[in-house]
C-alpha cells in the first residue's frame, strides 16, 4: 500500500509539531523517519495510524483519502515503544486479540493456527501461554510486531521500536525486522532517533528537523551528500571550523577548499573525524595535539587549532601520542555550508 | 537469622504484634469468649432465630445491593475523575471522602431529613408510590452513602496508572470502545475493583449509625443485624449480644477471606516466573 503525505500540518496546544510535511511511500518500501527528540516524527507517525488527526493537510492509503479515518478501521499494525502488550493476557491471547474482535469472524481452530503461525515468524514458538511480564524486552517487542501482524495490516508503523533494548539486543533485533520486512514485502514506516539503526535498516531515510523534513533519500544519498549542517551533524561526529567564503572558496589559515554556491562572507567546513590525515611537515590546517581517546580498532585524537578551533580525528591504534606535538591537519571529503 | 540491611525489624514487629493483639484480637476474642459461655444449643437457638435470621437478610441484601450500585457508580465515579478535566473537577474529588468525615449519625439523620415522605427527595418519591424512609430502601442508600468512598478510592489509583497506549494499541487492532473496556480495561482494574467491593460490602455489614435513623427499624422488616446486638445488649443479654455479633464477624471474615483468594487469582499475572 503507498502512503502519501500532502503538506500534513499539526499543532499542539501553542506547538506546532509538524510543518507541513509531504511524503510519498512507495509500496512495500522500509523508511525511517530519523530526527531529534522534538523533530516531529513520532506524531508523523502516529497520524499515519490515525492515532493522531492533523490540522492541515491530507494522508492518504492508495488513492483513498485516509485523512478523517478512524484508527480501528484505517488497517495499520502499530507497535508501541514500551510494546504496550496487555498484561493480563497470555503471549498467545495477546497475539489473538485483533482477530477476536475483528469483524471477519475465524474459528477458534483458525485463530489459534495463526497464532501458531506467527509465533513461528518471529521466533517465539512454545512462549505462548507467557504472559508478558515473564519474557525479557526483546521477546515483548516481537510479541508485539507479531501482534501487529495478525490483523494483516496494510501497512506497518513502529515507534522507536529498539529505543528500550540493549544494545547487542537491538542490533539483532533489527536485522530480523528487515529480513521479516523482506519476507512479507509490507509498506512499513519506522521512527528512530538512532541513525545507525535508521541507516542500519530502512530503504529510504526521513530526516527531520523542528517538525519540516530537512532531507530525504537513500542512506547512501544522505550519508554521502548531506543537505546541510544540521544533516551532516546528525548523521554522525562531524568537525566544524569557522571558515571565510569569497568567490566560491573557502578559506581557514593558507588553506583553501571549494565551495561551490557558498555567498561570500563567513561559512562553516564539515568533516567526518575518519577523512583527516595527520602530517608533521606543511600541508593543511595547523594544529597541536591535546588528548587521545583509545578505542577498540582505533585512537580518537583531539586536537586543537592554532586559533583554538577543537578537532577531533581518528587515527591508526599506532599512532604515536606526544601532548602538544604539533603538525598539520589534511582534510579529505570536506563539506562548506553557509553559517 | 539472616543480616538485614535495614534496621528496626525487632523493634516494629514487637510493637506491631502487640498493638494487633490489644486493639484487634484481644475484643475479638472476648466476644468468641463471651459467645461461647452458652452451650451449642442455647448459641444456635438464638442465632438461628426467626428475628435473627430476618435480619441478617435485611443486612445482607441490602448490603449487597448497596454494593451493587457502588460499582456502577464508584467505577462511573472514579473514571470521570482522573479521565476528563472539568472545572470542579477537585471539589468532586474532595467531595468524595466526605463520606468517611461525616459522622454516621448525622448521615442517618440528614438522609432521613431528604428522604421522609415530606422531604425534598421523599415528597416527589412519595407521588409516585416509592417509600424510602423506614424500608429496606432506605437502609440500601444509607449504606451506599457510607461506603461509596471505597470503590471510588480503590479503583482510582489503578485507573491512573494504566497505560494509554494499551488502549491505543486495542484500537489500531481494530477494536470498539466497548471491547476495549471490556477485555482490556476492566480486566486491569478486577483486582482494585474486587477489594473496593469488599471494603464497600464489609462496611455496608456493619453500618449501624446511619442506618437506624432511616430504617424503622422494624423487626422481621427493616431490622438489621447490628441493631439486634444493640438491642441484646441493651437488655443486658451479653452472651445473646456476643453471639448475634459473632455471626457478623464469622461472616465478614469469610468474605475478606474469599475476596483475597479472587484478587490473587486476578493477579496471577503479574507474577514472574
Amino acid at each position: 500500500m503507498k502512503i502519501r503525505l500532502d503538506t500534513v500540518v499539526k499543532t499542539f496546544d501553542t506547538f506546532r509539531a509538524v510543518h507541513g510535511v509531504s511524503l510519498d511511500i512507495e509500496s512495500g518500501e522500509l523508511v525511517a523517519l530519523l530526527g531529534p527528540s522534538g523533530s516531529g516524527k513520532t506524531t508523523i507517525l502516529r497520524m499515519v495510524a490515525g492515532l493522531e488527526f492533523p490540522d492541515g493537510g491530507a494522508i492518504y492509503f492508495g488513492d483513498e483519502n485516509a485523512t478523517d479515518i478512524e484508527v480501528r478501521h484505517r488497517g495499520v499494525g502499530f507497535v508501541f515503544q514500551h510494546y504496550a502488550l496487555f498484561p493480563h493476557m497470555t503471549v498467545g491471547e495477546n497475539i489473538a486479540f485483533g482477530m477476536k474482535v475483528s469483524k471477519t469472524k475465524r474459528s477458534a481452530a483458525e485463530i489459534s493456527g495463526r497464532v501458531e503461525h506467527l509465533l513461528r515468524l518471529v521466533q517465539l514458538e512454545g512462549l505462548q501461554d507467557r504472559f508478558p511480564a515473564q519474557i525479557s524486552g526483546g521477546q515483548r517487542q516481537r510479541v508485539a510486531l507479531a501482534r501487529a501482524l495478525a490483523v494483516d495490516p496494510k501497512v506497518l508503523l513502529l515507534d522507536e521500536p529498539f529505543g528500550a533494548l540493549d544494545a547487542n539486543v537491538r542490533r539483532d533485533l533489527r536485522r530480523w525486522l528487515r529480513k521479516i520486512h523482506d519476507e512479507l514485502g509490507i509498506t512499513t514506516l519506522f521512527v528512530t532517533h538512532d541513525q545507525a539503526e535508521a541507516l542500519d535498516l530502512a530503504d529510504r531515510v526521513v530526516i527531520l528537523d523542528k517538525g519540516k523534513i530537512v532531507q530525504t533519500g537513500t542512506p547512501e544519498e544522505v550519508c554521502r551528500a548531506p543537505a546541510s549542517a544540521f544533516v551532516m551533524n546528525f548523521l554522525g561526529d562531524a568537525n566544524r571550523l569557522k571558515v571565510t567564503v569569497s568567490g566560491e572558496k573557502a578559506q581557514i589559515q593558507n588553506v583553501t577548499f571549494d565551495a561551490p554556491d557558498i555567498a561570500d562572507g563567513p561559512a562553516e567546513l564539515f568533516f567526518r573525524p575518519a577523512d583527516v590525515t595527520w602530517r608533521e611537515d606543511g600541508h593543511g590546517i595547523q594544529a597541536t595535539i591535546a588528548r587521545v581517546i583509545d578505542r577498540p580498532d582505533s585512537r580518537r585524537v583531539l586536537a586543537l587549532t592554532v586559533d583554538g578551533q577543537p578537532i577531533e580525528f581518528d587515527a591508526a591504534p599506532e599512532f604515536p601520542f606526544r601532548a602538544d606535538a604539533h603538525g598539520f591537519v589534511e582534510i579529505r571529503r570536506p563539506r562548506v555550508y553557509p553559517a | 537469622m539472616a543480616r538485614r540491611i535495614l534496621p528496626g525489624l525487632p523493634l516494629t514487629l514487637g510493637i506491631t504484634l502487640v498493638y494487633v493483639a490489644i486493639i484487634v484480637v484481644l475484643p475479638l476474642g472476648a466476644l468468641i469468649f463471651k459467645a461461647a459461655s452458652l452451650g451449642p444449643e442455647d448459641y444456635w437457638r438464638i442465632v438461628s432465630s426467626e428475628r435473627a435470621m430476618a435480619s441478617y437478610r435485611v443486612t445482607i441484601l441490602c448490603a449487597l445491593a448497596a454494593t451493587l450500585f457502588n460499582l456502577v457508580f464508584g467505577l462511573a465515579l472514579a473514571w470521570v475523575i482522573v479521565r476528563y478535566r472539568f472545572p470542579g473537577r477537585r471539589f468532586v474529588d474532595a467531595l468524595v471522602d466526605l463520606p468517611f468525615a461525616l459522622p454516621t449519625a448525622v448521615a442517618g439523620i440528614a438522609l432521613t431529613t431528604l428522604f421522609a415522605s415530606n422531604g425534598w427527595f421523599g415528597a416527589p418519591l412519595a407521588a409516585i408510590g416509592i417509600k424510602v424512609a423506614y424500608t429496606p430502601l432506605g437502609i440500601i442508600i444509607a449504606m451506599a452513602f457510607t461506603s461509596l468512598p471505597f470503590i471510588v478510592r480503590t479503583v482510582q489509583p489503578v485507573l491512573e496508572e494504566l497505560d494509554p497506549a494499551l488502549e491505543e494499541a486495542a484500537q489500531t487492532l481494530g477494536a470498539s470502545d466497548m471491547e476495549i473496556f471490556l477485555r482490556v480495561i476492566l480486566p486491569q482494574l478486577a483486582p482494585a475493583l474486587l477489594a473496593g467491593l469488599s471494603l464497600s460490602f464489609a462496611r455496608s455489614l456493619g453500618e449501624f449509625g446511619a442506618i437506624i435513623f432511616i430504617a424503622g427499624n422494624q423487626p422481621f422488616e427493616t431490622e438489621i443485624t447490628a441493631l439486634l446486638a444493640f438491642i441484646r445488649l441493651e437488655e443486658y443479654d451479653y452472651p445473646a449480644s456476643a453471639a448475634i455479633a459473632s455471626v457478623m464477624l464469622f461472616a465478614a471474615f469469610t468474605m475478606l477471606a474469599v475476596t483475597n483468594l479472587l484478587q490473587a487469582r486476578a493477579l496471577r499475572y503479574t507474577v514472574k516466573g
